[in-house]
Formats: structure tokens, sequence, C-alpha cells
């Protein structure tokens, strides 16, 4: 049986190009399970470059619902938390030209902002415990409620929710603690050819 | 097989019959592929990994199921079938692993099935009746000459985006007239091994 096949040409040619692709269907098929990709793994980029402040101010309910929507196609100047180095450093990893930060989600604060409640003040709401993304105010109904510094991004949110204008956002102090190295503003100096227009993308 | 063919293997392949500049093969993604210095390591990354493999593969099937069965007038059909199935392995692989280097590369994956130096590689296999030790260095130094043209050129490219081009040649003119002269520096390699 073996030596017929042999020995007819369009059998065996026949037999030894379907065997090829059955094979390679096999391992294509292996592959596709194997290698199946969940999700969309550059949202999980876009997602660690976000400052997971989880403000909202983007108009999404959080730094990845942002990342997603980025991924759909949303500007990518809608963070005012991350501010230009953010804008940036998407613009890198999409590889598209960079943007100004869009004005109308807010605008980016040079100093670091904290949250601070006037105690005496405050009537025991509990607003602003709901509007707080990062859950970093604590009280309960009819009780004082105050501010963990150390959680409090410093999104405004929970100003505009207070009926009784008790909450202020105060700069954070520098001290000893509080002190970093003041980062490099991203391309505001043209040391070399290709610097220039890197990230509006002109001319390039 | 002494060390001395090895080298002469590589040599020969990398500069002397480079597979862009001299024998012309793979042209598109040269052109392509060349306007940024990363996606051009990204794209000859991939390329040497697909052109080595495929030249492992197609060394089996040839040696294996066509020549025992007397079909080597099937080796065309075949091997564009091993090279195809490679690519999409390659590429499903990347998607998982590498995501990044997968949007990169993802419009031109399926340029490196159709690239016609690993098709080109496969069939010269055959035609040169290399061993399979042979056949997978003269696919790995095919590969390792096309990423060196291809990330030069992109390397020149760059440049050229910044410097002062007159009008007319300005984009692509440009960069088919540098392409000739590299062809035409690379020409200097012949006689150097064979």
């Amino acid at each position: 049986m073996l030596e017929l096949i042999f020995q007819n040409p369009i059998a065996s040619a026949l037999i030894a190009l379907v065997g090829l692709s059955l094979l390679f269907g096999a391992v294509l098929g292996f592959a596709a399970v194997r290698y199946k990709v969940e999700g969309n793994p550059i949202v999980e980029q876009i997602d660690t470059i976000l400052p997971q402040t989880q403000c909202g101010q983007c108009g999404y309910p959080g730094c990845r619902p942002y990342a997603q929507a980025i991924v759909d196609g949303d500007a990518i100047n809608k963070c005012p938390p991350g501010g230009q180095s953010t804008i940036n450093a998407l613009a890198d990893l999409l590889d598209v030209p960079a943007p100004q930060l869009d004005e109308e989600h807010g605008t980016e604060s040079d100093v670091k902002k904290v949250a601070y409640i006037r105690e005496d003040e405050c009537i025991g709401c509990t607003k602003c415990i709901q509007a707080c993304p990062m859950d970093a105010i604590l009280g309960a109904a009819k009780q004082m409620h105050t501010v963990i510094a150390d959680e409090c991004t410093g999104c405004d949110l929970c100003v505009e929710p207070c009926p009784v204008d008790c909450i202020d956002m105060i700069p954070v102090e520098t001290n000893l603690k509080a002190w970093a190295w003041e980062l490099p503003a991203p391309n505001s100096i043209k040391l070399i050819a290709s610097d220039r227009n890197r990230h509006t993308g002109e001319a390039a | 097989m002494s060390i001395n063919e090895f080298f002469l293997i590589l040599l020969s392949t990398v500069f002397v019959n480079n597979f862009v500049l001299v024998q012309f093969l793979g042209l598109c993604p040269f052109m392509g592929v060349s306007n940024k210095l990363e996606s051009a390591i990204g794209m000859a990354g991939a390329t040497t990994f697909v052109m080595t493999l495929a030249s492992v593969c197609t060394y089996l099937v040839d040696h294996w199921i066509l020549s025992p069965l007397g079909l080597e007038y099937l080796r065309t059909i075949a091997f564009i079938l091993v090279i195809a199935a490679v690519v999409q392995f390659v590429k499903m692989f990347m998607e998982k692993t590498s995501p990044l280097l997968y949007r990169v590369l993802g419009v031109f994956l399926p340029l490196i099935t159709v690239n016609c130096a690993v098709l080109g590689v496969a069939l010269l296999n055959t035609q040169k009746t290399h061993n399979f030790f042979e056949s997978t260095l003269y696919g790995f130094g095919g590969a390792v000459g096309f990423s060196l043209v291809l990330v030069l050129f992109s390397a020149m490219r760059e440049r050229l985006a910044a410097a002062d081009v007159p009008l007319p040649f300005k984009g692509a003119a440009i960069g088919m007239i540098t392409a000739g002269l590299m062809s035409l520096a690379f020409m200097g390699f012949t006689g150097l091994a064979t």
C-alpha cells in the first residue's frame, strides 16, 4: 500500500502537501489557544503611565477606564494630575504627537495639594466621603470627618459637594520629608537637532 | 566543517552576498520600515528570528519530505506554506509576550511572510545543496546582513529627516539615492570571500 502511494506521483504530492498543511494547522491551532491574549495589553501599559489618582477629572470613573478610552481613540490630554509629562510619556508610547493639556478638564498645578477639613465647621453629612475616589476621608454620619493626608491625591473632588464649604485645598509644605529634586522640564531645552519637534511631530 | 568554513559562510552572507544590497532581496521592508530606528531594530530582530527558523524548517521539510518522495518541483509552494505558518506562529507569540513590539510591527509581520529574502534564503539553500548546519548558518547570516543594512539605513534616514535636503529630493527620493550609494559601497566587499 505504502509503496503504491510512493510510486504514484500525484498521490504522494497530495499526501505530502495535505500532511504539511494539517501539521501546521495543528501547530497554529495549539498556538492560538496557548498564546491567547486576554484583554488588550496596551491598556495595562497606559494604565501604569497614568498617575493612579482615580480623580475622574478626565470624565471617566478612574484611570483604568480612561486607559481603555485612550485605546478606543480618546484624546490623551485629559489628565490634569499627570500633567504634561504624562501626556509626553503617553505620546511616546502610542507614537503620536503630544498635545497640550486640555484646560476643560482642569489645570495642572505646580504645587502638590492636600484637602483639609475645618473640623469645627463640619456637620457630618458624609457627602465628601462619597465623593472621594481614594477613600481618604474618614468619618460617619453626624460625626466630624477628617482627611488622611497620606492618602489624599489633591484632586479637588470633595470641595464641590461640601454644603458648608469647610474643605480647603492647602499646598503641601516643603519640609525635609516632602522635599524632592525637581523633575527636568521635558523638552524645554533643545540641545541637539533631533530634539526639535520630537513631540509636536512637525517636519519629522 | 571547519571553523574557517563557518566564518566564510557568515562573512559571505553578511557582507559579500548581502541579501538586500547585492542580491536585491527583501527591498520592501528595507524601504518601508527604515523611517525610525526603533521600528527598524524591531523589524530586524523579527526578521532574523523568522529567517533562521524558516531556513531550518524548510531544510527539514525539503530533506525529509520532498526529496525522498521525489517532489522537488513542489519546493516553492511547500516553502511558502512553511514560511506562512512560521510567521503566523511568531505573530501569535509576539502578541502575547511583547504587545508593544507587536503594535510597532503589527503591520509589517504579514510583510515578513511575503518577504522575498525569507523565501530566497530557503530556495538558495536547496540550490547550493547546503547541509543542515550550513542552511541554518546561511539563513542566520543572511538575516544578520539584512538587519545590519536595515539598521544602518534607518539611522541614516533619521539624520536625513533633520537634514536640509533640496526640495525635489525630500522623502523617498533621497532614501533611494542613499540605498543606491550603500549598495555601491557594499560592492567593495566583492572578492573578500566567495
